[in-house]
């Protein structure tokens, strides 16, 4: 909520000029690289005064100096000032359309959107040319919402976050370096509203509803106080949620949920503790190796552990061995292409065909061991040999760190990531090998389902609700409770509101998530009945369609859950991915 | 060709890997590397052909990820084009 403050930024109207006299192209030539060297010159000074948060888009910057200089634009313009005698402000009109056009024939969102920097290089010299450079954001003193045709880069890199309380333009997308730029900034932005600017006046009251896409001009009062109450509510609710967050996590009917983080980095350690997390259910170890220019020393790899395992002790930490191949290589790896990278020398296959690095890891992990709770946790395991041979280098591993008496916890925990369909099929045999399992629901849907789910083209075809998801687990959890062994799921579903009826409704009790998910996750069990969730999935077990799921998920969460709950969800960013289904 | 280096000319085939594809921001560190050197610079897709030093000409290649590109230096300093821009493509760009 808060005031407008409108920048001029419509469109500059120029006008065709044939120059009779040979004498001013020379001149007008001129005047076009005067003004393009003074932009640049402009853009080389807000590069050095960048807000630090904008640092990673200095590169939009760049793009419009690269243009300006550009052989396409820069000798375009000139050329046709000099062959078309026409004046600076149309060649550059011409020549930025003439660019446009072929730019629009790509068919890439993303880089169509780069159009729009080619017109706001156009537009930002006419303006030049024309002698009225626009007002600069810098000066802006109250706290406003800027509403403008179009924000440069520039334009943003002026911008004071303190001052700003959101942006609102003509155009732009999702894509634009605008909003990418105002989501670093943490500014809320409705872009791409075609007439705002004509339609609103500085000083007029604004609502801003990011979430929704929605801009409301000078409501009356009991609008202005529904969003107020709508805005502190929903504050307050968070507030409750996440100070609750550190809490156990137990349903309505007692049964308590555990709730573990995922983990990247040690720098997420200190989050996930704050969030609540009562353990990390999934290190991922591969962030270090690729990181690195050259392969992963031994020591180097055990501080790395070490430091996880202690800063969340006496808690657990599993440490998931190297998940590379696909599409996460280093380097230095040497790996050839293939022809189905996912089906190809990934993860284990990986680690089992280069026993050295492999082996380098394992005495790490062990080491840190001695530090705190560890578990370890395999990837990729597709068959009962596979992990037999992984158990035959661990054991090698370990009788060589006692010859060396190296200390390291003698009873770690072995387990398997079920990712694979061949994994599940052979749950009972695989269950004897280890002491848990833990579901990788990302790779399981991708191999169960055949779906690539980043390729464009199939990617909604991915759906954690497909009946043949929902059968595939159910079985799983069936031969984990007969072969009782210990069942985690530590992949995106664990994090996502909308699937956990369906998680509590197998039985499954331990959740790994991305640490922000955690405080949501918390709430939703606590407003959740287990009994209840285990009669809700006996219904959804008998649907065909992902369709029919969906549906009956919705009606079920909108039942049972508070409505300040589900507004939450609804602006959780994890959530509502399979709505589209 | 290598008592005459000022006719050197190397051809190496190389992979956009980077999530996004060659972009505005992978374009802009493309042309900006090649305009650290002598060479003439030159990357082609499917038969059309790009200046090194034209982020225009790169965008307009069309560049998604996976996409193989046959980049052609010529000129003295043409070794040093060629290894400075595979480090660029196989860092995805410093993007990932």
């Amino acid at each position: 909520m808060g005031r407008a403050y409108h920048i001029d930024r419509a469109e500059v109207r120029i006008f065709y000029h044939y120059l009779l006299d040979e004498s001013r192209v020379d001149n007008e030539i001129k005047r076009f690289m005067d003004a393009a060297e003074w932009i640049k010159e402009e853009l080389r000074k807000a590069k050095e005064s960048i807000p630090a948060e904008l640092k990673d888009h200095v590169y939009v910057l760049d793009t419009h100096m690269l243009i300006l200089s550009d052989h396409n634009f820069f000798d375009a313009v000139i050329d046709q000032i000099r062959i078309g005698h026409i004046n600076a402000e149309w060649a550059v009109k011409k020549t930025v359309t003439k660019i446009q056009e072929s730019f629009k024939k790509i068919e890439d969102d993303y880089l169509r959107e780069r159009v729009l920097d080619i017109g706001q290089v156009g537009q930002r010299l006419l303006r030049v040319l024309l002698g009225s450079p626009s007002g600069s954001l810098k000066d802006i003193a109250d706290k406003v919402i800027i509403v403008a045709h179009d924000l440069t880069p520039e334009d943003m890199t002026q911008i004071k976050a303190n001052r700003v309380q959101g942006i609102i333009t003509d155009i732009g997308g999702r894509t634009s370096h605008m909003a990418i730029m105002a989501q670093s900034l943490e500014i809320p932005a409705v872009v791409g509203l075609r007439r705002a600017s004509e339609v609103i006046v500085t000083g007029d009251h604004l609502i801003l509803d990011g979430g929704a896409g929605l801009v409301i001009i000078n409501p009356d009062a009991e609008t202005i106080q529904r969003y107020q109450e709508r805005k502190v509510r929903f504050e307050l609710y968070q507030e409750h949620v996440h100070g609750q967050s550190r809490l156990p996590a137990v349903t309505r009917d007692g049964q308590e949920i555990s709730i573990m983080a995922n983990l990247e980095m040690i720098a997420e350690a200190a989050a996930a503790l704050d969030y609540g997390a009562e353990g990390v259910g999934l290190y991922r170890t591969e962030y270090h190796y690729l990181a690195s220019a050259k392969l992963p020393q031994e020591d180097e790899l055990f501080e790395n552990y070490r430091e996880v395992v202690e800063s969340m002790k006496p808690r657990p930490v599993t440490i998931r061995t190297l998940d590379v191949g696909g599409d996460k290589v280093a380097g230095y790896m040497d790996m050839k292409p293939e022809a189905n990278p996912v089906l190809g020398l990934r993860a284990i296959r990986f680690c089992l065909r280069e026993p050295e690095i492999f082996k380098t890891q394992l005495r790490a992990i062990l080491r840190a061991s001695n530090y705190g709770w560890v578990k370890i946790l395999f990837p990729m395991i597709s068959s009962v040999s596979e992990m037999r041979a992984v158990k035959n280098i661990y054991h090698q591993v370990c009788q060589e760190m006692d010859r060396q008496q190296i200390p390291f916890d003698k009873s770690i925990s072995l387990g398997i990531m079920i990712e694979i369909p061949s994994a599940v099929i052979m749950a009972d045999a695989l269950a004897k090998e280890v002491e848990f399992f833990s579901i990788g629901s990302n790779d399981l849907i991708q191999y169960t389902m055949a779906i690539d789910r980043v390729n464009e083209y199939v990617a909604h075809m991915y759906k954690p609700f497909h009946p043949a998801i929902l059968r595939i687990l159910h079985q799983l959890v069936k031969t984990s409770e007969q072969s009782g062994i210990k069942l985690s799921i530590c992949g995106e579903m664990a994090g996502d509101p909308m699937c956990l009826p369906i998680l509590l409704g197998l039985g499954i009790t331990d959740l790994s998530m991305n640490a922000f998910s955690i405080p949501i996750i918390k709430q939703i069990i606590r407003e959740t009945s287990y009994s209840e969730s285990k009669e809700f999935f006996k219904r959804i077990f008998k649907c065909e369609t992902s369709g029919q799921v969906n549906t009956l998920v919705f009606e079920h969460m909108s039942r049972i859950l508070s409505r300040d709950l589900m507004n939450q969800i609804f602006n959780h960013p994890g959530s509502g991915d399979q709505s589209s289904s | 060709m290598a008592d005459n280096p000022e006719q050197l000319e190397i051809n190496k085939k190389l992979e956009v890997m980077n999530k996004v594809g060659l972009h505005a921001r992978a374009a802009a560190k493309i042309a900006l590397k090649s305009k650290e050197f002598k060479s003439q610079i030159i990357i082609s897709k499917d038969g059309v052909s790009a200046d090194g030093r034209s982020i225009l000409d790169i965008l307009t290649l069309n560049c998604p990820k996976g996409t193989y590109l046959e980049v052609r230096a010529k000129g003295e300093d043409a070794r040093e084009v060629i290894e400075a821009l595979t480090q660029l493509f196989n860092d995805k760009f410093e993007e990932e």
